[in-house]
C-alpha cells in the first residue's frame, strides 16, 4: 500500500498550476484534500505520473454566500462550508448534506469541489449540485474560465466534464426561491459510509401552500445523481405518489452491500421522507 | 493491614503510553531496516509456469528477490501443522513461498527486499508470474461434493471428520432419543466468514548480529516463545542464539497465534543471508487475503424435546470451511462441537463435523473460536423449541439449565485441550435471573406495546453460553525483588492490549504486599522468560496470573525466612505490607523488602552502600552453614509454573432489545445487557473493557462483517471500505453485571474473560430480530437488505 513513483508539483500560483496540469495532460492529477486520491494511489488503483498539489495556491479557499447562492472555492474544506452560518442561511441543503459526508476528520481535510470532480455517484455533494442546478467553474491554461452546468458536469461514475488540464476552481450552489424547504435523507450501512441510497429534496410552495416545485436528486442508484421533478405528483402532506415516481426513474444495481431491489425500495421510502420534511420546512419558511 | 489490590478497578497502567502515541509497535522499530514485500497470487487456484523477475532488476534500491527455488531445504519446507489430531487425516500446510501451485488469492509467491517499502512494491509490480489458471473450489457445500479438489490427494476436500457421542442417562443414542421424544424439529443454520482484523497487522523485524552470531527477531505475535523455537529449528540456529520479542502489539484476536507465518521464517532468513536488518509490515490488503479468517460454518440441527421444552436428544452435523490449509489443525470445529451444549443438561448428544478445504484464505481461531457458531446453534434451538411449544424463551432455557448442585458437571466430551470437558463451577439459574432483571425481560411486553403505538417495531432476544478458558499445558512466572525494593515480574506469554501489565502487577502486589508502583511486568520477551505457550483461548489471566501468584508465594516465603533471621522472629509472626516486613503486633520490629533482597544475595564486594550490608564482614554470620544455605539460591526471586488439570469454564448470558424500521429495514440495537461470570475478578474495569470490546466484535459479526468471495475465489471486499467493521457509532452502550463463582481448579479462583463478549452476540441479535419481525432468522450476519428480502418471503 505504497504509491508508485510520481513527480510532485507544488505550484504557488494559479498560472503555474495550470501550466503544470497542461504539461502533464492525461498523466496529471490534482491533489486538493486527497481523501479519495491518496487511498487510490496507495492501493495502486491510480498511477498518475504527475501530482499537482494545489494546496499552496492563494485565493482558492474562499466561500461566499449571498442572496443568489453560495460559491465555494477549490480549497474550501467540507467542515468550513458545513459550519458556516452564512452558507446555511443562503442554501441550507449544503449543511444538511455535508453532515452526512464521511466523518469529521475526513471533512476537515476533504474539499467540496474535490468531491464534485471525483463524481462518485454515491456521494452527497454531486446530488446537491445537480438538484440545485449549480455549476462548476473550470480553468485551463491559456483559456478563459468557463462554467459547466451540473447537468452536463456529471457524465458517469467517477467521470466528470473536467478534462485533463482542467482545474476546477470553484462551484456555485444557487439559493432556493422563497417558501422553499430542503432535506437530505440517506441510509448508510455504518455512520459516515457512502450511502446505500440517498435522496436530496427541494420543495417550493405557493401563497396558498400548494406545491409550486418539487424535485429530488438520488444517490447510489445510478451512474450519476438522478434528478427527478415530482412537482406534478406532489401533494403537501402526501408524497407517496411522488416517491413511486422516483422509484420508477432510478437505476440501482446489486452490490455486496444491498440488492438493486432493496435500493429501489429504499429510495422510495427516503424520497417520501425527504419530500415531506422539505415541504414542512417550506411551510415554516 | 494488607495491600488490597486484587479485585480493585485499578486504571490500566499501559494506557497513558498506548493512548498518547508512546507505544512501540512493530513498524515503530527498525526505521533503517530493509523492507520486504511480497508478490502474492492474484488467482484462487493456479499452477505457476514461470516467474520472470528480470523487469524488477532495474529498480534502484532493490536488494534481493527470492522464489521458492532459492530457499534452502529447511526454509522452503511446508510450514508446520501446529496441532495434529487423529481425526485430521488429511492436514495440509502451505510452503513459505508457493512451490508450483497457489491455492488462494494472496498466497505468497515471490519475496522482494529493497531499501524501502515503496521500492519493494515497485519491484513487485514489475515481476511477471505466468500462471495456468485452474478452476477454484469456492463455497463449503460445493467443496464438500468433491467434484473439484483443492489438494489433489485429499478426496472430497475433507481434511478431517470427527464424531462425538454422549448417550442419555438411560443409554439412548441421540437418534433414538430424538425418535422417542414427544416433539422433534430440524433446521439448518449458517454463519458467514469474518476475521480477527487487528488494527495492527502482522509484522516481523529481524536483526542478525554477525559478531556474536545471534539473531533477534521482533514479531507482532501472540507467542514469542514458540516463534523462537520455530525459527531456531528452521534456520538451524542454537536456541540460545535466538531471541524473539513481541513488542506492543495492536491487537491479535487469534490470528497472531498462528506461527510461524511464512514471513516469520523468510524475514530472519533474509536478514542473516544479507547481513542486514530486514522488516516486513503487513498492509491491510495483505491481511485480508494472506492471514486467516474464521466463522464460516453450516450446521444441520435435529432436536427432540418434551412438553416443557427439555431437550431429550440433539444431533448436529457441521460443515466447516477450512480454507486452503490447516496450520492450526481443527481447533475451531472441535470447539464448536464441544461447547455447543452451553449451560444445558442435554439428554443425548451426537455431533459430527467435516472440515472442508476451499480455495480461500485459511481458517484459524478468531476470538470466540467456534463458540459463536456453537451458541448460535444451541440458542436458536432453544428459541425454536419455545416457539414450537408457545413457551417463553427464558422458561425453555430454565428447564434445561444445569443446577448449582450438579458441579462438577461432566458433559462427556473431549475438549480442545484433549482433556475431559467438565464444568468446574457456575450458577446458571442465578445468571438467568440477573439477565432477565437487567434487561427487564418480564416488563418488555409493555415496552413493546408502547413502541408499537408509535409505529415502532421492537424485539427482545437472549443468548447463553459456557466458555472453556485457561487451557494448558502451562505458563510460568518469574518474580525478582531487587535491592532497590522494586519487583520485576515476567511471564512468557504475550500481550496485545489486554491490560496484563496492570492485572499481573495487581496479583503480585496482593501476594507480596508491595505497592503497585514498585512492580513492573514484562511479557512476551524470550530474553526474560523462555518457557511459555502463548496468549489465546482466554488463558492469560488464568495461566500466567496463577503462575505469577505461585512465584510470588515462593518469594514471599523466602523473604519471610530471611527477615525472620534478621529480626530474630518466627516467620509465622511476620507479615508484609507496603513493601516492609513486620513482626505482627510489634510495630518497631521491621525490615524493608529492599534490605531483605540485599541480604538474600551474600556479597564479597560492596558496590554501593546498600550492598555493603550483605558483604562478608558486615554481619556475624552463622559459621555452621554456608553463606547460601543448602536448598537456597542467592537473590530474592522465585519462578513457578501453573499447569491445570483441565480447563476452567466461564459463563454468561446476554440480552438485547432491537428496533427494526418497518420501512427501511434498518436494524438498531437499543439496549445490550451482559451478565458475566469469570470467577473471581482481578480487575473489574479490565473485565468490563474486555466485554465491551467483545460485544463490539460480536455486533460486527451479527450485523456488518462478511467475507464476500465471488465464484472465481476473489475476495470482493478486501478493504475497510467494504468490509464493514463497526465504528463506535454502531456499538450500543453495554450494560454489565458480574456474578462471581470462583473456580476450584486454580489458586486464585479465576476464569478467562478475553473472548466472552463476542460469543453469544449473533444468537442474541438473531433472537431479538426474530422476535421483532416474526420471521425465522437462520443465518447471520443480517443486513437491512437481507431483512427486506426476508420480509418479502413472509
Amino acid at each position: 500500500m505504497k504509491p508508485p513513483p510520481f513527480d510532485y508539483h507544488a505550484p504557488r500560483d494559479l498560472g503555474s498550476a495550470l501550466s503544470a496540469l497542461a504539461e502533464a495532460g492525461t498523466d496529471g492529477k490534482v491533489l486538493a484534500g486527497g481523501q479519495s486520491l491518496i487511498p487510490m494511489l496507495n492501493m495502486r488503483l491510480a498511477a498518475p505520473g504527475h501530482l499537482i498539489d494545489i494546496n499552496r495556491l492563494a485565493g482558492l479557499d474562499t466561500v461566499t454566500a449571498g442572496p443568489d447562492g453560495v460559491r465555494v472555492g477549490a480549497l474550501a474544506r467540507h467542515s468550513r462550508v458545513e459550519r458556516s452560518a452564512e452558507v446555511a442561511a443562503a442554501q441550507p441543503l449544503l449543511r444538511q448534506a455535508l453532515r452526512q459526508v464521511a466523518h469529521p476528520v475526513i471533512r476537515n481535510r476533504g474539499t467540496v469541489v474535490g468531491s464534485l470532480v471525483h463524481a462518485d455517484p454515491a456521494a452527497e455533494l454531486p446530488a446537491v449540485l445537480a438538484l440545485l442546478g449549480g455549476s462548476v467553474r473550470l480553468a485551463r491554461a491559456g483559456e478563459r474560465e468557463r462554467d459547466v452546468a451540473a447537468g452536463e458536469f456529471f457524465t458517469g461514475p467517477l467521470e466528470s466534464a473536467a478534462e485533463p488540464g482542467d482545474l476546477a476552481v470553484s462551484a456555485f450552489f444557487p439559493a432556493s426561491p422563497p417558501r422553499s424547504g430542503t432535506a437530505f435523507r440517506e441510509l448508510a450501512r455504518r455512520h459516515g459510509d457512502y450511502a446505500l441510497a440517498g435522496v436530496a429534496a427541494v420543495v417550493s410552495l405557493g401563497e396558498a401552500g400548494e406545491v409550486v416545485r418539487a424535485r429530488v436528486a438520488c444517490i447510489g442508484v445510478g451512474a450519476v445523481p438522478i434528478v427527478v421533478d415530482v412537482t406534478s405528483a406532489g401533494r403537501p402532506g402526501d408524497w407517496a405518489a411522488a416517491a413511486r415516481a422516483v422509484q420508477d426513474r432510478v437505476e440501482p444495481e446489486d452490490d455486496i452491500h444491498a440488492t438493486a431491489g432493496y435500493r429501489r425500495h429504499l429510495v422510495g421510502v427516503l424520497a417520501e421522507r425527504a419530500l415531506g420534511e422539505a415541504a414542512r420546512e417550506a411551510a415554516d419558511a | 493491614m494488607t495491600t488490597r489490590m486484587f479485585g480493585e478497578p485499578v486504571l490500566r497502567r499501559e494506557d497513558p503510553r498506548l493512548l498518547t502515541g508512546q507505544g512501540r509497535y512493530l513498524d515503530d522499530l527498525g526505521p533503517r531496516a530493509l523492507a520486504a514485500a511480497f508478490v502474492r497470487s492474484p488467482h484462487a487456484s493456479a499452477r505457476i509456469r514461470d516467474i520472470d523477475v528480470s523487469g524488477a532488476l532495474d529498480v534502484e534500491g532493490l536488494v534481493a528477490v527470492y522464489t521458492w527455488e532459492d530457499l534452502p531445504e529447511q526454509v522452503g519446507a511446508p510450514l508446520p501443522l501446529l496441532i495434529p489430531h487423529p481425526a485430521l487425516t488429511h492436514g495440509r500446510t502451505a510452503y513459505p513461498l508457493a512451490r508450483d501451485l497457489v491455492r488462494h488469492v494472496g498466497e505468497p509467491v515471490v519475496m522482494v527486499v529493497a531499501r524501502d517499502r515503496y521500492l519493494a512494491e515497485d519491484a513487485c509490480a514489475l515481476i511477471r508470474v505466468d500462471y495456468e489458471v485452474l478452476k477454484p473450489v469456492v463455497g463449503v457445500e460445493e467443496a464438500a461434493h468433491g467434484g473439484l479438489l483443492v489438494h489433489a490427494d485429499v478426496p472430497g476436500n475433507a481434511g478431517a471428520h470427527l464424531v462425538q457421542e454422549v448417550p442419555s442417562a438411560a443409554g439412548l443414542g441421540a437418534g433414538e432419543a430424538i425418535g422417542r421424544a414427544p416433539h422433534e424439529l430440524s433446521f439448518r443454520l449458517d454463519i458467514e466468514r469474518s476475521a480477527s482484523m487487528p488494527l495492527e497487522g502482522r509484522g516481523v523485524y529481524a536483526r542478525w548480529d554477525a559478531d556474536d552470531r545471534s539473531l533477534r527477531v521482533y514479531s507482532s505475535t501472540q507467542t514469542s516463545t514458540s516463534v523462537r523455537m520455530a525459527i531456531a529449528a528452521r534456520l538451524g540456529l542454537p536456541l540460545p542464539s535466538v531471541e524473539v520479542i513481541a513488542p506492543d502489539v495492536g491487537g491479535g484476536f487469534g490470528v497472531k497465534i498462528v506461527h510461524p507465518w511464512p514471513e516469520e521464517v523468510l524475514v530472519p532468513w533474509a536478514a542473516i543471508l544479507l547481513g542486514q536488518e530486514v522488516k516486513w509490515t503487513e498492509d491491510r490488503r495483505e491481511h485480508f487475503i494472506s492471514a486467516a479468517h474464521e466463522r464460516g460454518q453450516v450446521h444441520f440441527v435435529r432436536v427432540g424435546f418434551d412438553d416443557e421444552g427439555r431437550v431429550l436428544g440433539l444431533d448436529v452435523t457441521i460443515l466447516h470451511d477450512h480454507g486452503a490449509y490447516t496450520p492450526y489443525g481443527i481447533i475451531v470445529p472441535i470447539i464448536t462441537a464441544t461447547q455447543l451444549l452451553g449451560p444445558y443438561r442435554i439428554g443425548a448428544y451426537r455431533v459430527e463435523f467435516t472440515s472442508i478445504y476451499t480455495n480461500t484464505v485459511q481458517v484459524t481461531p478468531y476470538r470466540g473460536a467456534g463458540r459463536p457458531q456453537a451458541v448460535f446453534c444451541m440458542e436458536r434451538t432453544m428459541d425454536h423449541i419455545a416457539a414450537h411449544l408457545g413457551l417463553d424463551r427464558t422458561a425453555v432455557r430454565a428447564a434445561n439449565l444445569i443446577q448449582p448442585d450438579e458441579f462438577p458437571y461432566d458433559q462427556g466430551l473431549i475438549f480442545q485441550d484433549g482433556r475431559p470437558l467438565i464444568y468446574d463451577s457456575g450458577d446458571y439459574p442465578e445468571s438467568l435471573r440477573m439477565i432477565k432483571e437487567l434487561i427487564g425481560w418480564d416488563g418488555f411486553p409493555a415496552v413493546r406495546a408502547a413502541a408499537e403505538a408509535q409505529g415502532r417495531r421492537l424485539g427482545i432476544g437472549i443468548g447463553c453460553y459456557v466458555e472453556g478458558t485457561g487451557v494448558g499445558p502451562y505458563e510460568g512466572g518469574h518474580v525478582q525483588v531487587t535491592s532497590d525494593g522494586r519487583v520485576h515480574v515476567s511471564t512468557g506469554l504475550t500481550s496485545q492490549g489486554q491490560g496484563h501489565e496492570t492485572a499481573f502487577a495487581q496479583i503480585a502486589a496482593a501476594e507480596l504486599g508491595v505497592p503497585l508502583e514498585r512492580i513492573s511486568v514484562v511479557t512476551g520477551d524470550t530474553r526474560r522468560f523462555g518457557y511459555a505457550v502463548g496468549t489465546f483461548a482466554s488463558r492469560a489471566a488464568v495461566m500466567s496470573g496463577n503462575a505469577i501468584a505461585l512465584a510470588c508465594r515462593k518469594v514471599r516465603a523466602k523473604a519471610l525466612r530471611i527477615a525472620a533471621d534478621a529480626l530474630e522472629a518466627d516467620p509465622g509472626d511476620l507479615e508484609i505490607s507496603e513493601g516492609v516486613v513486620r513482626v505482627a503486633g510489634s510495630p518497631g520490629a521491621s525490615i524493608p523488602l529492599a534490605t531483605v533482597a540485599t541480604l538474600a544475595n551474600p556479597l564479597r564486594y560492596a558496590f554501593d552502600e546498600q550492598a555493603a550490608r550483605a558483604t562478608q564482614f558486615a554481619a556475624t554470620p552463622a559459621m555452621d552453614r554456608p553463606p547460601v544455605a543448602e536448598g537456597e539460591e542467592p537473590g530474592l526471586e522465585g519462578r513457578d509454573y501453573y499447569s491445570p488439570i483441565r480447563s476452567t469454564f466461564a459463563s454468561g448470558m446476554h440480552a438485547a432489545i432491537v428496533e427494526t424500521d418497518p420501512e427501511t429495514a434498518e436494524i438498531k440495537i437499543l439496549r445490550y445487557a451482559v451478565v458475566h461470570d469469570c470467577g473471581k475478578l482481578i480487575n473489574p474495569m479490565i473485565v468490563e473493557g474486555q466485554i465491551h470490546g467483545g460485544v463490539a466484535q460480536g455486533v460486527g459479526g451479527a450485523l456488518y462483517e462478511r467475507m464476500v468471495y465471488d465464484s472465481h475465489g476473489q475476495l470482493l471486499n478486501a478493504s475497510f471500505m467494504d468490509f464493514l467493521m463497526p465504528y463506535a457509532t454502531e456499538i450500543p452502550h453495554v450494560e454489565t453485571a458480574h456474578l462471581e463463582t470462583p473456580s476450584p481448579l486454580n489458586p486464585l479462583g479465576i476464569k478467562g474473560a478475553g473472548e466472552a463478549g463476542v460469543i453469544p452476540v449473533s444468537a442474541v441479535i438473531a433472537s431479538a430480530i426474530e422476535d421483532a419481525e416474526g420471521i425465522v432468522i437462520d443465518r447471520m450476519p443480517i443486513s437491512p437488505s437481507d431483512l427486506f428480502h426476508l420480509r418479502a418471503t413472509r
